[in-house]
């Protein structure tokens, strides 16, 4: 049963939430009206918020000295496919061992869960090299290839704990009703697991979509996606600050529309199996 | 048909013999009930049969035919699980036609089999309800209803009635047992509730640690126990069980006296009654006897003793003597 709150633990809790909430979402607060400023009010000391002067020709600029829809385009590619492909891979992984545990699938898990904490830059020229004489470098095949390999831990851990919510007895059902490994994936498994899919797929793509080491390593300009198109504001006359947060708005605004629409699954899915 | 028959089906997990080797015929039509305790493998042979388990060695016949290493899809039978296993994303008629659509039947013949099913087992009001918006008896009958049209050579249960609270389970039991009798296809039980074994079974299979104890019809069983093990597990309160001098004048290494075979009155033992359970139809009364332990008795009717009363016993029916091995004299 849920414990009571007093009123002024209920207030100093929604108060301490709203900072927190606040303290996180300031850089992005902040990133947005300097992107609606004029470069001298974005750098202006001490910082304006008020008094400084608006403008949407940050906008204009990114717009006319880069090709945005390019950098877009790319990006729905290399997210969405590293995602569709990191499934793939991962839907029999994870189902092999929820359903069908070997004695060292517990250490299998971990292992891959372990490869996440290596810092992405000991294998940047190994990789790097691999890329080059594959002639993978500035591919969006390539990306897709690479963001997927480093989500595939992240994948295979979500799908492995929504599939091991799903009674074995129900399969084994289906098994005795005739259903075959394909019918059993397609009728049952694949329509209990649907939330737990979606919300895999959903994190799968912001985290490809925000990716921006490798993205930038291995890109120059064809399959370059929106973070390698924040990075090119950066250089090489120095920081615009205006111009550079309007880049970022731009790189950041369709996931986050994405993300808004989609909160209510994705929060279900990070939670699901902790809350019941 | 449903013949089954298991000869010499073993089964172990790494170095562990769950079941160390098993000969055993049912027949057609027949109700045969696996009980035995916690543990005993009584889930794992049904699973064996099933095929959802394979065996290490040894042959399953289904109708004279070897089955051992079939699909649990190719072996026509059909199972219910203790936890229902239905398909909670689907309707109760796309649940009970599911096998049908699995084996390629045409959608009229799934309507004609879903709607004669429901009927049978009164679910045709409940036919577009999902499973989460069912009791758990009705649950239990569309996971019925899917074995049923299927029209299997045997119908497997395992323990489908324990998560069913009392006055549900004793009318489900009745159902299952009616249902047997309407379609006379052999069905095979797992419990661990000897009442349900007693009171459904043609033929009992008792089992403990993987081991056949004895094979029988339930009053056989009850008054022919082979050993100390079915004497204890069929019966309920359980057996009465003696050792020592009072054995000895009975020639025997253990005596055992069913707590309805015990009088109170007269008689040569002389107890103080622990607890006295009164039900109204019968009296259960746990009696400490000097030298023989604390005793059982089950009494017609009212029985006036309360905790504290000190009463007199009496043999009063068949006493099952054992040896020392506890297989029966």
């Amino acid at each position: 049963m849920a414990r009571a709150l007093s009123p002024r633990r209920k207030l100093i809790t929604t108060l301490a939430a709203w900072s927190v909430a606040l303290i996180i979402f300031f850089p992005v607060l902040w990133m947005i009206l300097t992107s609606f400023k004029t470069e001298a009010s974005a750098v202006a000391m001490p910082p304006q918020f008020l008094s400084a002067s608006w403008t949407l020709e940050n906008y204009a600029d990114v717009w006319a000295r880069s090709d945005y829809p390019r950098f877009f385009l790319n990006s729905v590619v290399i997210a969405v496919g590293s995602t569709l492909l990191g499934l793939v891979i991962a839907i029999p992984s994870a189902w092999a061992m929820a359903f069908v545990p070997g004695r060292k699938t517990k250490d299998l898990l971990m292992w891959m869960l372990s490869t996440k904490m290596m810092p992405a830059v000991a294998v940047m020229i190994p990789l790097y090299l691999i890329f080059q004489r594959l002639g993978l470098i500035d591919t969006k095949l390539g990306l897709v290839l690479v963001l997927m390999l480093m989500n595939l831990p992240i994948i295979i851990w979500m799908l492995y704990t929504y599939f091991k919510e799903i009674p074995g007895e129900i399969l084994e059902a289906a098994r005795m009703d005739g259903a075959g490994l394909w019918n059993e994936i397609v009728y049952v498994l694949t329509p209990m697991a649907l939330p737990g899919i979606a919300s895999t797929m959903l994190l799968n793509i912001i985290l490809a979509w925000n990716e921006a080491f490798w993205t930038i390593v291995l890109t120059t300009t064809k399959a370059a996606p929106l973070s390698a198109f924040i990075a090119s504001f950066s250089a090489p006359q120095g920081l615009f600050y205006a111009k550079l947060s309007a880049a970022s708005a731009m790189a950041i605004l369709p996931i986050l529309i994405l993300g808004w629409f989609s909160q209510k699954q994705l929060v279900r899915g990070l939670t699901f199996g902790a809350v019941k | 048909m449903g013949k089954i028959q298991l000869t010499q089906v073993r089964k172990s997990f790494g170095e562990v013999d769950v079941i160390p080797g098993i000969d055993l015929t049912i027949e057609n039509g027949e109700f045969v009930v696996f009980v035995g305790p916690s543990g005993c493998g009584k889930s794992t042979l049904l699973r064996l049969i099933a095929g959802l388990e394979d065996t290490t060695s040894g042959v399953i016949d289904i109708d004279g035919k070897d089955a051992t290493n079939l699909p649990p899809a190719k072996r026509g039978l059909a199972m219910v699980f203790q936890s229902y296993a239905l398909y909670p994303h689907m309707t109760v008629r796309k649940n009970i036609a599911f096998p049908l659509k699995m084996a390629g039947m045409d959608q009229a013949e799934q309507e004609k089999r879903v709607e004669r099913a429901a009927k049978v087992l009164n679910l045709s009001n409940y036919l577009d309800r999902r499973p989460g918006q069912l009791s758990g008896g009705q649950r239990q009958r569309v996971a019925i209803g899917r074995a049923i049209v299927r029209e299997p050579a045997a119908f497997l249960f395992d323990e489908p009635l324990s998560n069913l609270d009392a006055a549900l389970r004793v009318g489900m039991r009745q159902e299952i047992s009616e249902l047997h009798q309407s379609l006379q296809t052999t069905m095979i039980y797992v419990t661990h509730d000897q009442v349900e074994a007693m009171t459904m079974a043609d033929k009992i299979v008792v089992l403990n640690a993987g081991r056949i104890e004895q094979v029988g019809a339930p009053l056989e069983l009850y008054n022919f126990p082979r050993n100390v093990f079915v004497a204890s597990f069929i019966g309920s309160p359980k057996m009465n069980l003696i050792e020592g001098a009072e054995a000895a004048k009975h020639n025997a290494h253990t005596i055992g006296i069913r707590p309805e075979h015990i009088t109170v009155g007269d008689g040569p033992w002389e107890g103080v009654v622990g607890l006295s359970e009164h039900l109204g139809s019968d009296s259960f009364l746990k009696v400490a006897v000097e030298g023989l332990g604390t005793m059982t008795v089950r009494a017609p009717g009212e029985v006036h003793a309360r905790h504290g009363d000190r009463i007199r016993l009496a043999p009063a029916g068949k006493i099952h003597r054992f040896d020392t091995n506890g297989l029966a004299i």
